[in-house]
């Protein structure tokens, strides 16, 4: 008797523990709104959310290249698997159609979609959840006045507990901070829409923060350095590498040209984001530009002592000079296999003194030499920076078919002793062959942030 | 010494082991269909064909091609047996000036050994970084078209191998 009552007294446990769970995780349908897509809504406010889109970067991920805009089906590999983008335009059945604003605004808010499932936090509502209701009215009257595109979103690939999306309530009690900031009254205007503008629709901490391993941001290292598609995405916090530490001003430019003197340009998914950043006014990109700076903090004396060398080694009145390899090169004899390589194919531009952004730059300035996991490099190495189309753009040839996995560390492993301070990289090789191999996947855009599919995507099919 | 293999024919080269390719076919083989532009790997005139890929030769120091097959358009035909590629371009007499043209063909060379029917598209990508500024654009894509049926019909695949050279 006293067994049954106790397995009567777990049953029940379990049972209200299940419902209690139900209740908390679940969320209401907000019923169709049949008349969504065919609203109208004023220019200024449609422009207004066509500048948000571009600052949110909706596009790279609710588009496949070469396909129509924000009609979804882009593949996002993530280490719990791979999550497909759904479709963002106006259709009505497979897209946003039948969503009302008050659907929208919960989208970006909670995480949660018009049918009440929650969504996955590859659709980083981290961040978005920081959007004002005001400019998710403009990015809804901006998505709802594109080309309604039929596609139909393609099924996760995720293994069996995470296909259980109401797991993911637990994941939002745990990580999700959700709501609107309180402007810091202690900052400037510029610093507090910088904030807004990065830590909302901007979300740089979701390539530039580490992630912990239930793939949610790690705030007590916000802006340490992540990753996203292939490519590091460097800390842009204290431990920023960059030999001259950045400053306001550079920052501004950068994010506005996609390249500086003293930094280089702007590669991979950080292409497309300077791209996109062209259509926001140059108050917002100075206002970033003051937040991030203000959590970089003040660089060391050293650090400072260092930058100011470079700083006069090249700054700006330099001849404009063209480097010409029919000069010999550098000095001829590497003592170290990868100094020879070095010497003979890469210092004729990146020694040549062109300025930037269509020279090489010069590896003294070089983040990516300074940088934990040489990922970066090894990308550019063997896919080069294809041109852009139709416009001058920075470039630089690919070099797998010339340098095999053994050259390039050589290569790299040169380059990080004679440029940096830092301690030698390991595993090079193992790490340029699952690069080459494509096991590890890069994406490879030219500098204008467009990619180029299938071809560029990736490492070589063969 | 280092030996190269180009368009079939070994040579030992007695050069500096970081002497750029282009200088070698130039300079000491008489090979000058490929041709100096900017020196710097980005206008495409020097590219050739290393191992079926297409490489800007100004930029590739000839230490790492111990071992590896080069071809450059001499190796494409001669003037009385032209190849495929070659045939079309005069045909549809797709130079003006001429000096990107062997850098256009051995890119195209290297693509059309893989895909004898490419996509305007993979054409057009394939030679993004071959530029031209005179103007016989369009006459390249048609002539790099052309020599893919050339190709198809005879069904023989865009050879690698030196008839001249």
């Amino acid at each position: 008797m006293r067994a049954l009552r106790v397995a009567i007294g777990i049953a029940a446990v379990i049972l209200v523990a299940a419902a209690a769970f139900f209740l908390f995780a679940w969320r209401s349908e907000i019923p169709e709104d049949t008349t969504a897509a065919e609203a109208r809504f004023a220019a200024e406010l449609v422009a207004k959310g066509a500048q948000l889109a571009a600052l949110g970067n909706c596009i790279a991920c609710h588009t496949v290249p070469g396909r129509p805009a924000f009609a979804g089906g882009l593949a996002l590999p993530t280490p719990f698997g791979t999550i497909y983008s759904t479709n963002i335009t106006p259709d009505r059945e497979t897209g946003i159609g039948g969503w009302s604003e008050a659907a929208f605004e919960r989208a970006m808010r909670e995480g949660v979609d018009r049918e009440g499932s929650h969504l996955y936090p590859a659709f980083p509502y981290e961040h978005f959840t920081r959007v004002s209701a005001d400019d998710n009215r403009a990015l809804y009257a901006f998505l709802m006045t594109r080309v309604a595109v039929k596609a139909e979103a393609l099924e996760n690939d995720l293994p069996f507990p995470l296909k259980f999306r109401p797991l993911l309530a637990g994941w939002k009690l745990l990580f999700l901070d959700s709501g609107e900031r309180e402007p810091d009254p202690g900052q400037s205007d510029a610093w507090n829409r910088g904030r807004y503008l990065a830590e909302g629709l901007g979300h740089c901490g979701a390539c530039h923060t580490p992630r912990n391993p239930f793939g949610a941001e790690d705030r007590d290292r916000h802006f340490g350095g992540g990753e996203a598609e292939g490519w590091q995405a460097y800390a842009i916090n204290t431990e920023s590498k960059a030999p001259i530490p950045w400053d306001e001003q550079d920052l501004a430019f950068y994010l506005r040209n996609g390249w500086h003197e003293f930094h280089g340009v702007s590669r991979g998914p950080m292409a497309e984001v300077t791209g996109n950043l062209a259509f926001l006014p140059d108050s917002d990109i100075a206002a970033i530009a003051t937040y991030v700076r203000s959590i970089m903090g003040a660089p060391t004396p050293e650090r400072e002592q260092r930058a100011a060398q470079l700083r006069e080694a090249f700054e700006g009145q330099r001849p404009e000079q063209t480097a010409d390899s029919q000069r010999s090169p550098v000095s001829a004899s590497g003592s170290q296999p990868g100094e020879a390589i070095y010497l003979a194919a890469c210092a004729s531009c990146h020694e040549g003194g062109r300025r930037q952004p269509f020279g090489g730059l010069n590896f003294e300035l070089s983040t990516a030499v300074n940088a934990p996991d040489p990922q970066n490099i090894v990308n550019v190495v063997l896919f080069g920076l294809p041109p852009a189309d139709g416009e001058a753009s920075a470039v630089m040839p690919a070099f797998r078919h010339l340098l095999n996995d053994h050259q390039v560390a050589d290569l790299l492993a040169y380059m990080r002793e004679r440029f940096s301070e830092e301690p030698p990289w390991a595993g090079l090789v193992e790490q340029t062959a699952r690069t080459r191999s494509g096991t590890y996947k890069v994406a490879v855009r030219p500098s204008d942030g467009i990619e180029r599919a299938p071809h560029h995507v990736g490492a070589e099919e063969d | 010494m280092i030996s190269l293999t180009v368009n079939g024919s070994p040579h030992q080269i007695d050069a500096d082991p970081t002497t750029p390719l282009l200088y070698v076919l130039r300079d000491e083989l008489a090979l000058n269909g490929a041709k100096y532009g900017c020196g710097l790997g980005q206008c495409g005139s020097c590219t050739v064909v290393v191992d079926g890929e297409a490489v800007l030769s100004c930029m590739v120091p000839i230490m790492l091609l111990e071992g590896r097959e080069v071809t450059t358009i001499e190796g494409l035909g001669t003037i009385d047996e032209p190849g495929p590629l070659q045939e079309a371009f005069i045909e549809l007499q797709a130079a003006q000036c001429g000096y990107c043209i062997p850098g256009m063909m051995m890119s195209a060379h290297a693509l059309l050994r893989r895909n004898a029917q490419p996509s305007e598209e993979e054409i057009r990508e394939a030679l993004a970084t071959n530029l031209c500024r005179c103007g016989t654009h369009m006459r390249i894509l048609a002539a790099i078209r052309r020599a893919g049926e050339l190709m198809q019909a005879a069904s023989l695949p865009a050879t690698d191998q030196g008839r001249a050279g």
